[in-house]
């Protein structure tokens, strides 16, 4: 694998558009659950958890070969809310076109093909570190940090958060991601023998919730 | 029913069946242990049974299951007389309580237990697959409440996994207490809400016509799935609240108009 590869993949710059989204911040923070740092690595952590770690096991799973349909299927039953699974699918149509465009591959074109209208996000994320030689331990290590390092980004626009605070909110989940990150590699392996069902299910009632709430307002910053 | 080292085993089993005459019988009611089922009056076509717990449990080390069956055109409804109390055990260990239930093509069922109440200290794993076939009926709740009044939640993780015609609609999980993975009972997951539930409908109808999502107050949502379902989730302070959410939430969806 190479390093730089990682890098350009997990740079938040990666023209990929996952700047546009929250992960649920906005909604929290307006209806006063994230306050300050304190509360925004709370948020973090329950995130990291839950759809961070169903993120990173399918992303790995893709990266290590498991069936991209089945892995896009099973984000889905993942996912109740409609509002999240248009989000996860309009971020992995704009991954894919980045992907394409800086590490091309047949495997990449396929999955294009199949989803014209954008597959899962992770799903597109892992066949993309794939592509670019990377393994499931790098794609999931991308996926666990992209699940909470959006919404601390975000939390600065929306709170005028000091971006210290927001970045040591990240160092001081970095264990936790990495801990993420290997449970993701054991569930991806696991799936290369029992199918894309035995991934990690963990569920956030209030950010599936909350993504619907976000949905209905009028004027908002974040797309999700 | 078993009694090992371990904890007690035991599994319930009901199978529904069209009885020729427009109505359904239950050709298969076997009570196991702590799950009794009691057969009740049925309204029109409809079999019902109630589960009794006719013990306390389950307890730390205890394996429950209950296995619904409906036969192709039969409807069934199960209810439970009481809330399932969560709580700890002299033997060490977590409890498992797993629920199947298959509903062939045509049969409908209502799973509609009182609530799952993890009491302090407790450790319980709850399963529930729900497989229904392509033009099967299912409305099924789950409700957990994270500790008696005022008491602190023991541990417990559950997954919901629900298929239709074989394709998986809904697969979740949830862990809580102490113990689970970090950040449960903060601002993305709980926030410290101690009733979380969820009410799956399963309507071949909803694959032309999916539900609309919409907000029942601050903390339900009613979404479609990816698939002939609907799902209703909910947080609240307590149980109580809890089911009003859930019930205002499948009012809403059965006053939904059919061709609408």
């Amino acid at each position: 694998m190479s390093r730089a590869a990682l890098l350009v993949l997990a740079d938040g710059r990666f023209p990929a558009g996952g700047h546009a989204h929250s992960g649920g911040a906005e909604e929290a923070v307006k209806a006063g659950r994230i306050t300050g740092a304190a509360s925004l690595e709370d948020f973090c952590r329950g995130r990291l958890h839950t759809t961070g770690l169903v993120a990173a096991s399918l992303a790995a799973a893709a990266a290590v070969g498991v069936p991209a349909v089945e892995l896009d299927a099973a984000a889905d039953a993942r996912t109740p809310s409609p509002t999240l699974r248009l989000a996860a699918r309009r971020l992995g149509r704009q991954l894919m076109r980045a992907a394409r465009a800086t590490w091309p591959s047949d495997e990449l074109d396929a999955l294009a093909g199949e989803f014209p209208k954008g597959a899962h996000q992770p799903v597109v994320l892992g066949v993309a570190a794939r592509s670019a030689g990377l393994g499931g331990d790098d794609a999931a290590h991308c996926a666990a940090y992209e699940s909470v390092s959006g919404a601390a980004t975000a939390t600065v626009r929306l709170l005028s958060l000091d971006p210290f605070e927001a970045t040591a909110v990240l160092a001081r989940l970095a264990p936790e991601v990495d801990h993420v990150a290997d449970l993701a590699v054991e569930a991806a392996a696991g799936a290369l023998e029992q199918g894309a069902g035995a991934l990690p299910a963990a569920s956030a009632p209030l950010l599936e919730i909350g993504a619907e709430a976000h949905a209905g307002w009028a004027v908002r910053l974040f797309a999700s | 029913m078993s009694t090992t080292p371990g904890g007690v085993r035991a599994r319930a089993r009901i199978v529904a069946r069209q009885d020729g005459r427009g109505g359904t019988s239950l050709p298969v009611l076997e009570s196991d242990g702590p799950l009794a089922l009691r057969r009740t009056r049925g309204s029109g076509t409809e079999a019902r049974v109630v589960l009794v717990g006719a013990m306390s449990g389950p307890l730390g080390g205890d394996r429950f299951g209950v296995d619904a069956h409906a036969e192709e055109g039969a409807l069934l409804r199960v209810q439970s007389a009481a809330a399932t109390i969560a709580l700890p055990g002299q033997s060490k260990g977590e409890a498992h309580y797993d629920v199947r239930v298959h509903v062939a093509d045509r049969a409908e069922v209502s799973w509609l237990p009182e609530p799952l109440i993890s009491a302090r200290g407790s450790d319980l794993r709850v399963r529930t697959e729900a497989d229904v076939a392509a033009t099967g009926r299912l409305v099924l709740r789950e409700e957990q409440v994270l500790g008696r009044a005022g008491e602190e939640t023991g541990r417990l993780s559950s997954r919901l996994a629900v298929r239709v015609g074989g394709r998986v609609v809904l697969d979740q999980e949830l862990a809580c207490g102490p113990g689970a993975p970090g950040g449960w009972d903060g601002p993305a997951v709980l926030a410290g809400h101690r009733a979380v539930g969820q009410l799956v409908l399963v309507r071949p109808e909803f694959q032309e016509r999916p539900v609309t999502p919409r907000r029942i107050g601050d903390a339900c949502a009613v979404v479609p799935l990816a698939g002939p379902a609907a799902l209703v989730s909910a947080v609240a302070a307590d149980g109580l609240r809890l089911r009003r959410a859930l019930d205002e939430a499948l009012a809403a969806l059965d006053r939904r108009p059919m061709n609408g």
